[in-house]
């Protein structure tokens, strides 16, 4: 189970909302990968064009935990305004803390985000940073009392994969709260590799929606997740320099 | 004489029938959506729509949408 504040979850992807094909694809895909945890943005509705239908109106909000962003923000007070927004819809009570410090690499900014945390958890809310792979600012948002640490594998939308995994093993050995691997990962290799170095969850988006089947690729990355979780459960063997033979050497059939 | 607001960005001009945020949201058939009201930049929760709509007031009507 994966435990954010006092709300658990059986599925360990948290699936993001953006840029599918289309609803009926998203639909199949978010039932695939048997996400709980959807991510949105919030936006100025579009209220003088014809009425466009809405992904979330669509789901039945029973069964999935919204987890709100606050893309767009370049600021901690940005930040905390569209937090208060999303919270004011009455439908969730958690935030994803994304503040942008770098418009080419779209990598987040460490002191708003920090500030931001800060500001948010004072207001109650649940808090969820997605942040550089920084280990100090991990453990400085940890001593905050933030309820999970969202690292980035790799820059939002670049399908990198895993840059670093040495800092997110040291993030990941040090946090007293989930560690979930947020933005980068582009194929169910990444999203295993995660989990093997003992992350609880992963959040994707780009890697599902732009994936040429979304829906064959959500149960993928749903499949990877839990094949990562359970080989880092097991524990993997040592890594070795030289050929170790598995059949024995004893009794070799004569010539 | 006419209210005229701000409605998202725009100048809008409310019909008599509308007093209240309520009111508004049915009037934009948005009355069953997922939305949040801002009036004058203060967030409203859901039982302040009772709110009356003035003359010049700032709304902006927010939602959700797809992201990551």
């Amino acid at each position: 189970m994966l435990q954010i504040a006092d709300k658990r979850f059986s599925s360990r992807l948290l699936l993001g909302t953006g840029k599918y094909p289309s609803f009926e694809t998203q639909k199949k895909a978010v039932a695939v990968s048997e996400t709980e945890i959807l991510t949105f943005a919030v936006r100025r509705m579009n209220i003088f064009e014809e009425s466009q239908p809405n992904f979330l109106e669509q789901l039945d909000l029973e069964h999935y935990t919204l987890l709100p962003n606050t893309a767009g923000a370049s600021t901690a007070e940005e930040a905390v305004h569209i937090a208060k927004l999303a919270k004011a819809s009455g439908l969730c009570d958690m935030v994803k803390v994304e503040i942008i410090g770098c418009s080419h690499s779209l990598l987040p900014d460490p002191v708003e985000t920090l500030r931001a945390s800060e500001m948010l958890l004072e207001e109650g809310f649940i808090v969820l940073p997605y942040t550089s792979d920084d280990v100090v600012l991990a453990r400085k948002l940890c001593e905050l009392g933030v309820h999970a640490i969202m690292p980035g594998a790799a820059p939002i939308g670049s399908g990198h994969g895993i840059l670093n995994p040495l800092n997110l093993s040291l993030i990941i050995e040090q946090s007293n709260v989930p560690v979930i691997v947020d933005a980068g990962i582009g194929s169910p290799k990444d999203a295993a590799y995660a989990m093997e170095l003992g992350a609880d969850g992963v959040l994707l988006n780009t890697a599902v929606s732009e994936a040429a089947d979304p829906v064959k690729m959500a149960e993928a990355m749903k499949l990877a997740i839990e094949a990562g979780h359970l080989g880092y459960q097991a524990g993997r063997m040592p890594v070795r320099d030289y050929g170790v033979a598995s059949s024995p050497l004893e009794g070799l059939v004569p010539n | 004489m006419g209210k005229t607001i701000d409605l998202n960005g725009k100048s809008y001009s409310v019909v008599p029938e509308v007093e209240t945020v309520q009111q508004l949201l049915e009037h934009l058939e948005l009355g069953n959506r997922i939305l949040i009201v801002e009036k004058n930049k203060e967030i409203l929760q859901k039982d302040s729509y009772d709110a009356p709509i003035m003359d010049r007031d700032q709304i902006e009507i927010i939602h959700f949408v797809g992201g990551g």
